[in-house]
């Protein structure tokens, strides 16, 4: 069962090394690509049954002994992003097939993949400092499907991501030296051991920092800009998996190093309170934008603080509630993206004033955009509502009711802006169709098809809301007591 | 021994966040590269003290050596800061043959918001 560990991650880089070798065939590249993201998500739903069956599974790499070594852990809360993120990526992997300008460029497999294998990594690892190793295995490979195309606004764009990133990871390696430098150790089991020798001071000061590195990645409230400048220059696929994934892995590790690690001390309400304003100024960005790509952006970062707010009260409903949202989230945002990149490619651009009466010429298109927005607007009976629904029951057991007053008031304005997106791009009067954008193109159906399947995972992570959020509770149980995750690193 | 590397680890920090702050995109790239190095030597002095024995094979078993883990993490930190120096190079020939100069761009969509706003005000 362990050596599945290293499979989610050494397959996709195999697959690209190959996919490299293949420049000139497409066809071939598809489907090694498609080959890998099916075999990863088998092994990550196998990982994941065992997981919630046995409890953590965790295996050293390279067969140095664990503390010294880096270990590579699966608890339940990898296990679910990890099988729910790599069903998002086989959906905008198929879309991309259809999508007329993808992957014309043959670095779009290679980098793709590379970046799936960052994005397992950071769940996988169980260390530190490999987990500094991810985040850059899935940025050098985001900087290269940002960039793919290289037209000016990309490239100033892409300048300014690569920029942000780039001090992120050198604030991130600044923290580890701090933590190697008090603890002397890495590893989070051996970390969640001896981090209650350190006096209180320190080690606050240290969980702060984790949250100023994660916080970054993750768009939170001071450091968000940098997400709606640079997400909507990119190719819709692309686009796509970094809405669903990258500031996500940000939130995992955060949730992953607050709470194994550091056991939620003293860092709590600072939390909750960039939470808010994370919320508050997405959403407020998100109504002052006229592009549905770019209020979409917006719209991750509000949502960013929906999950930070069920880590903020570092109770075991909380984090279930933050995990709950996570998993409904990523499909959720990743499939909205699909639809703006379908809009896209059949009217030419996502400006909400130059297209319009999408209705009538993509019903189906329509429908699958109605059903993501209630979704992450948070209608009763869709996944968002779930989400929402957990967490403010979490911050009312927590008696926060600042926090789910203005979560709800956040709430109310997301379903806005996507009454404003729906009447900018689907109603009213038809516009004139981009020349050379006729629908019904060839690659048409294969992305509609993906579009309806993610939509439908969505939908069915409604449906099966109980026995997710049970797993949840469990998860968050193993997070916020991080004894079963110690034993399963340390005493192999 | 360890307060000047302490003191040039603050001297990369300091001129490399100011070198980020500037408006020409190679004085940001020379800027990210510098504070790598700071990050580097950070990382280098948080096994130990300067000055110790390095690590070399036969361990006697004092505590005289200086921990190898951190100087592990060196090597790989200066070979990802490495490869992302030169992929920023790339993005600045790339700016420059698109934009002749090499300055960080407006974002138009920034400027357009700002305009509306201002003239918004200016009508009240």
């Amino acid at each position: 069962m362990r050596v599945l560990l290293v499979i989610p991650l050494a397959l996709p880089i195999i697959a690209a090394a190959i996919s490299t070798l293949f420049r000139q065939h497409r066809m071939v590249q598809r489907t090694i690509s498609l080959m890998a993201v099916i075999a990863a998500l088998a092994v990550a739903v196998v990982l994941l049954i065992h997981v919630s069956e046995d409890g953590p599974v965790a295996t050293p790499v390279a067969g140095w002994p664990i503390p010294v070594g880096i270990a590579l852990v699966a608890d339940l809360f990898s296990a679910l992003l990890l099988v729910i993120s790599l069903v998002t990526v086989l959906a905008v992997l198929i879309f991309s097939y259809g999508s007329k300008r993808s992957d014309e460029m043959w670095q779009f497999h290679p980098a793709f993949l590379v970046l799936i294998a960052g994005v397992s990594l950071s769940f996988l690892t169980g260390d530190l400092f490999n987990l500094f190793v991810a985040f850059e295995i899935t940025l050098v490979a985001s900087y290269v499907l940002i960039t793919l195309g290289s037209s000016a606004e990309q490239i100033r764009n892409g300048i300014t991501y690569v920029v942000i990133n780039v001090v992120a990871s050198l604030l991130f390696l600044t923290s580890i030296a701090f933590v190697y430098a008090t603890v002397g150790t890495v590893n989070f089991a051996d970390l969640a051991q001896k981090i209650d020798g350190v006096p209180d001071p320190i080690r606050i000061s240290l969980a702060l920092a984790f949250v100023v590195v994660f916080g970054t990645k993750a768009a939170m409230f001071p450091v968000f800009s940098w997400l709606p400048d640079s997400y909507p220059v990119a190719r819709a696929p692309i686009v796509a998996i970094f809405a669903g994934l990258l500031t996500k892995v940000g939130v995992y590790s955060l949730i992953r190093v607050e709470t194994t690690v550091f056991q939620g001390h003293g860092v709590g309400t600072a939390i909750l309170v960039l939470a808010g304003l994370t919320m508050v100024a997405g959403v407020l960005g998100a109504i002052a934008q006229n592009d549905m790509r770019r209020i979409l952006s917006f719209h991750i970062v509000s949502q960013i603080g929906y999950m930070l707010v069920g880590l903020g009260l570092f109770t075991v409903a909380g984090v279930a509630a933050a995990i709950m949202f996570m998993i409904h989230h990523i499909p959720v945002k990743t499939s909205l993206f699909l639809v703006s990149g379908m809009v896209e490619e059949t009217a030419g651009t996502t400006a909400l004033d130059r297209v319009g009466g999408l209705r009538k010429k993509l019903p189906l298109l329509a429908l699958m955009f109605g059903l993501a927005a209630a979704g992450i607007a948070g209608l009763p009976p869709f996944s968002g509502f779930v989400g929402k629904l957990s967490i403010v029951e979490a911050g009312f057991a927590d008696q926060n009711y600042v926090i789910i007053g203005v979560s709800l008031a956040v709430s109310v304005l997301t379903l806005f802006s996507m009454a404003k997106v729906w009447n900018g791009i689907f109603w009213g009067r038809p516009e004139t169709i981009h020349p050379g954008n006729q629908v019904l193109l060839s690659g048409h159906r294969t992305m509609m098809g993906a579009t309806i399947f993610l939509v439908t995972v969505t939908i069915a992570i409604a449906l099966f809301a109980g026995p997710i959020y049970e797993l949840c509770e469990r998860a968050a149980q193993d997070l916020l007591d991080p004894s079963r995750y110690i034993s399963a690193v340390m005493d192999r | 021994m360890t307060f000047l590397v302490a003191f040039v680890v603050a001297v990369l920090y300091g001129v490399g966040v100011y070198m980020i702050l500037q408006r020409s995109f190679i004085r940001i790239i020379l800027g990210l590269s510098l504070l790598s190095h700071g990050a580097n030597l950070l990382l280098l002095i948080s096994g130990g003290a300067a000055g110790l024995a390095a690590f070399i094979g036969r361990f006697s078993g004092d505590d005289t050596v200086v921990d190898p883990v951190p100087q592990a993490f060196v090597l790989t930190a200066i070979v990802i800061s490495f490869a992302m120096t030169a992929f920023c190079l790339a993005l600045a020939y790339r700016s420059w043959r698109l934009t002749g100069d090499d300055d960080v761009a407006q974002d138009e969509e920034d400027v357009r918001l700002a305009d509306t706003a201002l003239h918004r005000g200016s009508r009240k």
